[in-house]
């Protein structure tokens, strides 16, 4: 089977391009930046036509969720957090004296197949109303094919600003980038960690985004970025990088990208001898995380939604009957997918109907729900505005460190400021938390 | 200085590890004239086999005993080059007589079925993980103020053994000289008494071994390992093919030769132009390979190839 030169060359270059055909999917799973919201296979039925749900039998909800893929653990976890609230739910009677029933759907952890899995619960499952995704590239996909369906939903998770921007269907009982950000520099600040180095992910919208408001805050609060460095998603190798920034002499290194990352990248850090600590977002949040970083992350932040050290009754009770069921301490995204559902429950219950508008319109007016993860009330955009937590690394689990309010609210006492043992595992010391929430609304943006 | 020597450094570990990779397109370009694209999932394949090798046997820290690492080494690879076979024999020989682009095609779904497999519960799971420590981490010695780490000594010292076996069996054997008669002509081949089906199963079982090989010493170098299904895999199959087109395919030197050109376009861009395009060098040095001498630097239409 001699070929001649031309076919061979012919084979050669047709290999070629099916490989590049294989790298878009493949690039497809980095997400990020493809944040238009396309990847719906729903071809568009006039936002007008709703769904008129059945009026007896079990109430039919949706999650969509990464449960296998890159991120995979985000979805895992979330989809626990939504399982538990609705086995509670249903245990005390449901929503509406009807029984709820959850399907849940794996995207991969692609955006690009988030649409088509919203599509398939809303045309073929036919629910009421849906809860997700984690990753805000996944939501704001998911939440375009929702909004044209009329179908509300609510994205426990996703902290980019443009998942519910002029998405009137769409809400979230999460706080933004915007706000973690401030959280982040301020707790650096406030740490004596003036001059700070970025690595974010370049291709993904999150954090991309939340870089950008860490250098604003931290700016605007006499602090100082000594270098700004991006690095690609999966790349096993960022050394260059890393590099230059050790050069740089920082104080800290801020590092808002997923846990799937952060973990290889602190090692390679510690490897070329960058000794101070790093900060991160809710990226970061995962079990898995301290299982690649191990000793290398030890001593580092990140800013979450909760944490489980927190003495809230709200939160040791959840941490309690999580537990029991899963038999793990349960991760930020679970409570939020613990309260998403109880949010969406809660609107259920007050809307007059389950169609999309009246639910949707129930859901906006959430307003001081007593959330796991703290007071949750949505603002004029159905975005929830709330406290947030700061946690270290500390013998392989994350310690709670401090609480951040949003600006304009009464600062708050550190929980564990009182006994001597600073961070601990923060018990039974105050209860100072709830005082927070009740001046809120107005001042925060 | 001592920046350009960690680069240097860099540069030749990495390229170690595409070389061994490309190695197996190349061998499987060389006989079977098709670019196997399930070649960079047995790569991945080969580093979660050791990682999960490691974990039972329990060398997972640092105290494992000094042939750790050879033995998990052999095992993965002898797995993997099992794999490589069955893979060849059940989904590639059924369709040694259809056209061109049906084995093509089936090679994707190849592929597509050991990264979804790879991510079941019972086989690797969906969560990173962090490879054993088979190597000790420290640093050997230092020259300028770098650091020679011990584990990328490993890596090319492996890398190289691999290769120049390689040579040696494809160029000092009755098996290499089969190898190289089936590339040149199957059907005169077979004629000569050579039994080609055998040949072909040998060859897939040695490029299998080298992407093990490859995925092991990857997962020692960068310490975590990503799920099968992670675009890093992807990515790095990829250029790892670009390796071997550029370097000729189906011409062993060539394979070597062009991973260690793409390495060090890399790793050298990088460090001196910027990190964020890295890959960008990798694919433009492909574009004008195909565009100006599309047969790769050593892939005259000789004799020579495997």
């Amino acid at each position: 089977m001699n070929l001649s030169g031309w076919n061979k060359h012919r084979a050669l270059v047709g290999s070629a391009f099916l490989l590049g055909v294989l790298c878009l999917g493949g690039c497809d799973k980095l997400g990020g930046k493809k944040d238009k919201g396309d990847g719906s296979g729903s071809s568009g039925v006039a936002s007008g036509s709703e769904n008129i749900p059945p009026s007896t039998g079990p109430i039919k909800i949706g999650h969509y969720a990464s449960l296998t893929g890159e991120e995979a653990t985000f979805g895992i976890s979330t989809d626990n957090g939504v399982k538990l609230a609705m086995e509670e739910r249903n245990a005390a009677g449901g929503v509406k004296n009807r029984q709820i029933e959850l399907k849940t759907l794996d995207d991969g952890s692609k955006a690009a197949e988030a649409g088509n899995v919203v599509a398939r619960l809303v045309n073929e499952d036919k629910v009421v109303a849906l809860i997700g995704e984690v990753a805000s590239s996944a939501s704001i996909a998911g939440g375009k094919v929702a909004q044209d369906r009329g179908v509300p939903m609510i994205s426990p998770s996703s902290t980019n600003k443009l998942v519910t921007k002029g998405r009137d269907m769409v809400s979230r009982v999460c706080f933004l980038d915007e706000f973690q950000g401030y959280v982040v520099a301020k707790f650096a600040t406030d740490n004596k960690m003036k001059k700070v180095a970025i690595l974010y992910d370049q291709a993904a919208a999150y954090s991309k985004g939340l870089a950008e408001t860490f250098q604003t805050e931290i700016e605007s609060l006499g602090g100082k970025i000594t270098t700004k460095q991006a690095y690609k998603k999966g790349d096993p190798d960022v050394s260059a990088q890393l590099q230059t920034i050790k050069t740089s002499g920082a104080d800290a290194v801020f590092l808002p990208g997923y846990y799937t990352d952060v973990g290889n990248i602190i090692r390679q850090a510690r490897k070329l001898g960058i000794k101070v600590p790093f900060l991160g977002g809710d990226g970061w949040d995962s079990s898995a995380l301290a299982k690649i970083g191990g000793d290398a992350i030890e001593g580092s932040y990140y800013s979450n939604h909760y944490s489980f050290g927190e003495s809230r009754p709200e939160v040791q009770e959840f941490v309690k009957k999580y537990k029991a069921k899963y038999g793990e301490v349960p991760d930020g995204l679970a409570a939020l997918g613990y309260d998403a559902a109880r949010v969406l429950f809660d609107a259920m219950e007050r809307a007059p109907s389950l169609r999309g508008r009246d639910l949707a319109t129930a859901i906006a007016a959430t307003k001081d729900f007593a959330g796991v993860t703290g007071k949750i009330t949505l603002d004029a955009n159905r975005d929830a505005v709330k406290k947030a937590v700061v946690v270290q690394m500390k013998g392989g689990k994350p310690v709670y460190v401090t609480s951040v309010v949003p600006k304009g609210w009464p600062e708050e006492k550190p929980e564990g400021a009182g006994s001597g043992s600073a961070a601990g595992s923060a018990g039974g010391a105050g209860s100072g938390s709830a005082a927070a929430s009740a001046s809120a609304a107005g001042s925060a943006k | 200085m001592n920046d350009f020597l960690q680069t240097l450094v860099n540069a030749i570990a990495l390229g170690s590890l595409y070389a061994l990779t490309a190695l197996g397109y190349t061998l499987v370009y060389g006989v079977l004239r098709f670019i196997n694209f399930a070649h960079s999932d047995v790569f991945t394949l080969g580093a979660w086999v050791s990682f999960t090798i490691a974990g039972w046997i329990g060398w997972a820290g640092t105290g494992s005993p000094i042939f750790a690492m050879p033995v998990i080494l052999f095992l993965a690879m002898a797995i993997c080059a099992a794999l490589g076979i069955a893979i060849e024999t059940f989904a590639y020989r059924p369709l040694r007589r259809a056209p061109r682009l049906n084995v093509l095609i089936t090679a994707i779904g190849v592929s597509l079925l050991l990264q979804n497999v790879g991510q079941l519960k019972w086989a690797f799971g969906t969560q990173p993980q962090r490879m054993a420590e088979l190597v000790e981490d420290r640093s050997l010695f230092t020259i300028y103020d770098v650091h020679i780490r011990l584990v990328d000594v490993v890596v090319v010292i492996l890398a190289a053994l691999l290769v120049v076996a390689l040579e040696r069996l494809v160029y000092g054997t009755r098996i290499g000289r089969a190898m190289r008669a089936v590339s040149f002509d199957e059907r005169v081949a077979s004629l000569m008494g050579i039994d080609v089906n055998r040949v072909i199963s040998i060859t897939f079982g040695i490029g299998s071994a080298l992407a093990a090989a490859g995925g092991l010493l990857f997962a020692l170098k960068y310490g975590s390992i990503k799920q099968t299904a992670d675009a890093t895999w992807v990515l790095l199959g990829l250029k790892a093919f670009v390796a071997a087109v550029v370097g000729g395919i189906g011409n062993v030197r060539g394979a070597v030769a062009g991973a260690l050109l793409i390495s060090f376009v890399e790793v050298f861009g990088a460090a001196y132009l910027s990190p964020h395009m890295k890959d960008l060098y990798v694919f433009v040095i492909l574009i004008g390979v195909l565009l100006f001498k599309p047969s790769g630097l050593f892939g005259k239409a000789v004799t020579e190839k495997v």
